[in-house]
């Protein structure tokens, strides 16, 4: 390689390896050793496990673990059964226009902010909201009724927040499945669901995996959310470590968890390949 | 039934029904105004190998694809063993179909490919493991099961997409210009191959390509299609040897073409004078009786014309004339001279005799060259029929 070849490649990564380094790596050591101090008086500082141990000894926070963990296992199945038909829709049933219009159609929610979208959910959902009114004057209640502030409306948020992430891979992939493989699918004998079982599924797998990894590190790490939809209670994972270091100011436990929760969700992640019997590899090639 | 076998026509007889596996009648596809096929019927006969041989566009996958289900037609009827099938889904029907592209499945490895059929009509393991081997066995590729798809050759790939559509054992097989992204020389290898095993299985097949070369070889029965209609069936001597329209005159096998007048036609002959100047007898195509002043085109088959270093040479042919080698294109058994005629200045392709004088022929050598009137056909001028 010659020296002016390898002067460009370096000015090619230094962006990428200035991005990595300043904003990932340089804060995530540093949090690394905030996370394993142990606070013994004023300004007194000693290092062991002690933030860590805390998270098994302390029962809530292993619950608002596992319960998040749960949850978001669910939306990301959610996501994935309402966001296959629609890719599907749009990567195989569609032609010209209407493709590309659904396609937008996917994607235009995520031209408002989070915020601004959770909010839209919440006027809708509230108990003076738009469904609680569409109810009564159906005369289907009587009395107002509070759809917020639920496990539901969290799902119904989570859902909503991950669909183009879901929908996006799947639509990719779906769209790389050549026609003639369906038709052969049915040619040689095969009914809609074996088709779809056979052939369609494993082609889509790709997308799938990388759609459910992303959804569920979405939901998991999501915050606006589950506490603006599921109110106090939300009982969210990220709101604990929020809390350790917004309303606590206990810095050290809250890296900590910062911590336990990368481990155990890249954990997780992990246990689904194998369970699934996918690789990474797989899904990236 | 009996009121359905009675109708049954032509080829099959109308007694065995059974002898016919594929029967289309009167079949009619349109897209909005544009007509893909139009007024189709033809009868396949059992365990043979029928072609449809048409150019580009001409509507073959659309036929073919109705045959297998996937288009319903607009008008007429498609019978499967003297059954209709309009109203059976393409998972039903006795037919499987080999695609241009193959569509093998690739998250299968081969014996998955070919076990699919198997397993979607519920055969116990035991025996399509037995089947699996045999299919693989019979196209030539014994042991190749756990072999995944992308580790195939192209010839490899098309001999499982075969083997996994016989497997089914259908009424019918259907393939749709599955030599098209082979290259040359494993055409003409599949070519022997593909007629070979249609052969031992004894299967029906029905087979589409714009390749003329391929149906001649393979058939026992051709189709010619232009233009979403058949112009003319029949096996492949009789497409050569006698032609039915001026289409099928220029797409089967090469020829030369002039176009000219009618000076005088009777039993024996028509005499023709050609746009570019030259008078020509030939023969009217059957069926057809120029009168004088009738525009006719002239088909002669390069085969048909004998080659002469002098005019004595070409003895008492109906047709005589002289010109200037053009050039010589060189392809071994088939090798050709382009002959500029020293009248009318016209190109005339003429095979090159292996033998004899003509050996030495070089680029500006004179030669003397002519035909016989009776392989000279005739047809009434058509339009933009171009070839
Ligand atoms: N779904 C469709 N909608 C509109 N027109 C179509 C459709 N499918 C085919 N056609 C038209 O019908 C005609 C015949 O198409 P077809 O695919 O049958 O041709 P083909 O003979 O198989 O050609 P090739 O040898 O190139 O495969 C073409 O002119 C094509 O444009
Ligand atoms: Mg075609």
């Amino acid at each position: 390689m010659s020296a002016r070849t390898k002067l460009s490649l370096i000015l090619l990564f230094a962006p990428f390896a200035l991005w990595l380094g300043v904003l990932i790596i340089i804060p995530h050591i540093d949090m690394f050793l905030v996370s394993i101090r142990e606070k013994i008086g004023i300004g007194q500082y000693r290092i062991g496990p002690a933030n860590y141990m805390a998270f098994f000894t302390e029962p809530l926070y292993w619950n608002t673990f596992m319960r998040t963990a749960l949850m978001s296992i669910a939306a990301t199945l959610l996501t994935f059964l309402i966001g296959f038909p629609v890719a599907f829709y749009i990567a195989k049933v569609a032609r010209g226009r209407l493709k590309t219009t659904l396609f937008l159609m996917v994607l235009l929610p995520f031209w408002v902010s989070e915020l601004v979208r959770t909010f839209g959910w919440m006027i809708l959902l509230r108990e003076t909201g738009v469904i609680s009114h569409t109810l009564q004057w159906l005369g289907l209640v009587h009395r107002p009724v509070e759809l917020l502030y639920n496990d539901g409306a969290i799902m119904v948020g989570l859902v909503y927040t991950s669909m183009l992430f879901m929908v996006v891979p799947l639509v990719t992939t779906l769209d790389s499945l050549d026609d003639e493989l369906i038709e052969a699918g049915y040619d040689l004998g095969g009914n809609g669901w074996s088709v779809l079982r056979e052939i369609v599924i494993p082609h889509a797998m790709p997308g799938i995996v990388s759609g459910s990894i992303v959804v569920f590190m979405l939901s998991l790490g999501n915050y606006l959310t589950p506490v603006l939809m599921g109110g106090k209670n939300s009982l969210w994972f990220t709101e604990q470590i929020y809390q350790q270091f917004i309303v606590r100011f206990n810095w050290e436990q809250g890296a900590a968890f910062g911590f336990l929760l990368l481990f155990l969700s890249s954990l997780i992640v992990w246990l689904g390949l194998k369970i699934t019997g996918q690789t990474l590899r797989e899904t990236m090639g | 039934m009996a009121a359905d076998e009675t109708l049954v026509g032509s080829v099959c007889g109308t007694k065995e029904t059974t002898a016919c596996d594929l029967e289309c009648r009167g079949v009619t596809k349109r897209f909005g105004s544009f007509v893909a096929v139009g007024d189709v019927s033809f009868t396949v006969p059992r365990g043979s190998f029928f072609s449809i041989l048409g150019p580009s566009g001409c509507g073959k996958t659309t036929l073919l694809r109705m045959i297998a289900g996937f288009l319903q037609p607009d008008a007429g009827d498609i019978l499967i063993k003297g059954r209709s099938v309009l109203d059976e889904p393409p998972n039903r029907r006795p037919v499987n179909m080999v695609f241009q592209h193959l569509a093998l499945f690739p998250m299968m490895d081969v014996a998955g490919n070919i076990a699919y059929g198997l397993r979607r009509r519920g055969v116990p393991s035991a025996e399509i493991v037995r089947k699996v081997e045999d299919a693989l066995e019979r196209v030539g590729l014994p042991g190749y099961g756990a072999k995944r798809i992308s580790q195939l050759s192209g010839g490899q790939k098309q001999r499982v997409a075969i083997a996994r559509a016989m497997v089914l054992e259908p009424d019918v097989l259907l393939l749709d210009e599955p030599l098209g992204a082979l290259d040359l020389k494993l055409r003409e290898h599949m070519k022997v191959e593909l007629k070979k095993l249609q052969n031992r299985f004894g299967t029906t097949f029905v087979y589409i390509t714009h390749d003329q070369g391929e149906a001649l070889v393979m058939s026992d029965q051709v189709a010619v299609m232009n233009r979403g209609r058949f112009e003319q069936v029949g096996p492949p001597p009789a497409l050569y040897y006698r032609p039915q329209t001026p289409f099928v005159a220029g797409f089967v096998g090469d020829t030369n073409r002039w176009r000219g007048k009618v000076l005088t036609a009777d039993a024996t002959g028509v005499k023709v004078s050609t746009d570019s100047g030259l008078t020509l007898l030939a023969v009217s195509a059957a069926g057809m009786s120029p009168s004088a002043g009738d525009e006719v085109d002239v088909f002669v088959r390069p085969e048909a014309i004998a080659l002469s270093r002098d005019e004595a040479g070409l003895g008492t042919l109906d047709n005589r004339m002289g010109g200037e080698v053009v050039s010589l294109l060189f392809n071994g058994a088939n090798s050709r001279v382009l002959v500029r005629e020293k009248n009318s200045g016209g190109e005339v392709d003429v095979t090159l005799p292996q033998a004899g004088e003509m050996h030495e022929l070089k680029p500006g050598a004179h030669v003397h060259f002519g035909w016989r009137a009776d392989q000279a056909l005739c047809f009434p001028a058509s339009g933009g029929d171009e070839a």
